[in-house]
């Protein structure tokens, strides 16, 4: 980087471009560094460390000095309880994708064109997604309460004879947190669907009803398949949600009654915080990220190709 | 409604038929699924818990709102919700700053090791929170930001980078590159574009990631619960999801500070739903 001052008089363009070369590896630096430390310290540092812990028994304080390989791996893989939470996971991942995709796109049909009304409806259908996950579990465990909730209140309504129900309860509580999930999700998709559909040309759909075919033909033949690649990114984003189910669960039930409702992000913060098994937790963490790192990479090899950049994996 | 004779196939249709009162039917009635529970726990707030066992369904007797009055005339919900309000302004002014300026380095600036940087970025994404929450909280333990609304926000700006970066860097790159020669022409330094020029011209997307940023500081649950231990540095959602703990028999005051504490997030909405809507789905796709 040394210049010298004969030749910056020989050609003077070159000392300014030079001068813009310093210039521009100093912006690079400046600008990357704020980032490249925050994003450092506070993600791939932990995610690293993660796996490093994962391999000791340690609970949380003092140095790391019980190395035991990969027992805390093996002990998890045979853990009734953690099965119990990752087939939690599985329930909520296939309901998802069998029910309520299926129920954002048909919603999302009806609502995308010509309706009156559908900026009023897509505006009501999109508000739970704005509510905090807090605020909607609580809604819900009212609404699920045994004696001063709607929901029994409204069965008995229909059948004087119904016996209120505990809906959080060993039998009935993953369906029950399943539609809450709905319940607060569905906007999410359905709006996503929403502008998949305003990419599509209404043209195309009414060439179809000029050709012949039904209306339930045109959209199950031509609309819905020009809609594949939202849906991918749909089924991507419901994937990754489901694998990493948290905070409406911690606030309702806390996993219970007896796991019931466990999942694998409850199961982690268990073990990690409230038995102080940080070793036990990380192994736990590094499962389930490596579970969501297989499924992006074969998911966008083989299913989405360039359809997925940009995708924010946080939105269930 | 009258028939276009513009239309290129005339074809005689009834202005309702019977497939729009399905479509209307089916509408109104998911509409009510979604607005029952929210008007149920707003009217909850103004009953005893008393009325709510004997008529959950009905009006209340009074909107007189003691549950209202009792909790708006006390610190404990004005203390929850500036915490709130600090860490998500905080956590948004960061993270559009630093995502800005990384972004328009991977958008704009060539240099070697720029595409394997930006793929470590990307990676990013494919980390889920719950994956480094442990060894994330022995690091706050050890910086000593266990505790603080910097062991909320630091974090939260640092799992945002990939996601808005990505955005930004996009939208970046739309912008023409004769903009930038001009630019450079007339004397302007890379800064000086980045400032004058990128950044007035991307108002609209940097809006996009603000909103999203700070959506998802104002709901954060799982972090708070973690961090922060003293109540008066709690965020609104930990401090709801704890006031359920402490009033469990009083329904009627949990269904109002429910209420209060999602009245901010609704009275957003309805005033930005569009840039809300199109910020928070297009962000997840498009980028």
């Amino acid at each position: 980087m040394q210049i010298t001052s004969g030749e910056s008089r020989a050609r003077p363009m070159s000392a300014v471009r030079r001068r813009r070369a310093i210039g521009k590896a100093a912006t690079i630096v400046l600008f990357l560094l704020p980032s490249a430390v925050l994003f450092g310290y506070f993600v791939i540092l932990p995610v690293i460390r993660a796996a490093y812990f994962s391999f000791y028994k340690w609970n949380g304080m003092g140095p790391l000095t019980n190395f035991i390989g990969l027992t805390n791996y093996a002990d998890i893989l045979s853990s009734d309880h953690f099965r119990a939470a990752l087939s939690n996971n599985l329930f909520i991942m296939a309901s998802s994708l069998l029910i309520q995709l299926p129920l954002s796109l048909g919603l999302a049909l009806l609502v995308a064109r010509r309706l009156k009304g559908r900026t009023f409806f897509r505006l009501v259908f999109f508000l739970p997604y704005v509510l905090s996950e807090v605020v909607t579990g609580l809604i819900w465990n009212l609404i699920y309460h045994p004696e001063i909730g709607l929901l029994n209140r409204l069965i008995q309504f229909v059948v004087p004879s119904f016996e209120s129900r505990v809906w959080l309860g060993i039998d009935t509580v993953m369906p029950a947190m399943f539609a809450v999930i709905t319940w607060k999700y569905f906007g999410f998709h359905l709006m996503l669907f929403v502008a998949g559909l305003q990419d599509i040309p209404a043209e195309i759909e009414e060439a179809a009803l000029i050709d012949g075919a039904t209306p339930w033909q045109a959209t199950r033949f031509v609309t819905v398949p020009m809609l594949a690649s939202t849906i991918r990114i749909s089924v991507f984003l419901s994937v990754l949600g489901s694998l990493q189910f948290f905070d409406l669960i911690w606030v309702m039930t806390l996993g219970g009654p007896l796991n019931r409702s466990e999942t694998m992000a409850t199961y982690l913060i268990k073990f990690g915080f409230q038995r102080f098994t940080l070793g036990y937790g990380s192994a736990v963490a590094v499962l389930l990220c490596l579970m969501c790192l297989v499924f992006s990479l074969i998911y966008q090899r083989f299913a989405m190709r360039r359809d997925t950049e940009g995708a924010i994996t946080k939105a269930a | 409604m009258a028939q276009t004779t513009l239309s290129p196939i005339p074809r005689t249709r009834p202005s309702i038929t019977l497939s729009d009162v399905i479509k209307y039917v089916i509408c109104i009635l998911v509409s009510l699924i979604v607005i029952v529970p929210i008007i149920t726990t707003l009217l909850g707030g103004f009953k005893s818990s008393g009325e709510l066992l004997t008529n959950p369904f009905a009006l209340p007797r009074s909107f007189a709102g003691n549950n209202f009055i009792e909790i708006l005339s006390g610190t404990r919900f004005w203390q929850l919700a500036r915490n709130s309000l600090v860490v998500m302004v905080v956590t948004a002014v960061i993270t559009v700053t630093v995502s800005a300026m990384a972004a328009f380095v991977f958008a704009r600036l060539e240099f070697r090791g720029r595409d394997l940087i930006f793929n470590v970025y990307s990676l990013g994404l494919l980390f889920p929170f719950a994956v480094a929450i442990l060894p994330l909280y022995v690091q706050l333990r050890g910086a000593g930001l266990l505790d603080t609304h910097a062991g909320i926000f630091l974090p939260q700006v640092a799992f945002g980078i990939p996601g808005n970066v990505l955005i930004l860097r996009s939208f970046f790159r739309s912008i023409p590159s004769e903009l930038e020669d001009a630019a450079y022409i007339d004397g302007c330094s890379i800064v000086g574009f980045f400032w004058r020029i990128m950044l007035p011209l991307s108002r609209s997307a940097l809006a996009t990631i603000a909103v999203l940023v700070m959506v998802a500081s104002w709901n954060n649950f799982l972090l708070p619960l973690l961090v922060l231990n003293s109540q008066e540095l709690w965020t609104l959602p930990l401090g709801t999801s704890q006031f359920q703990g402490q009033y469990s028999s009083d329904w009627g005051k949990i269904l109002a500070f429910v209420s209060l504490s999602m009245l901010p997030a609704i009275i957003f909405y309805l005033l930005a739903q569009r840039q809300l809507i199109a910020g928070l789905t297009a962000g997840s796709v498009k980028g």
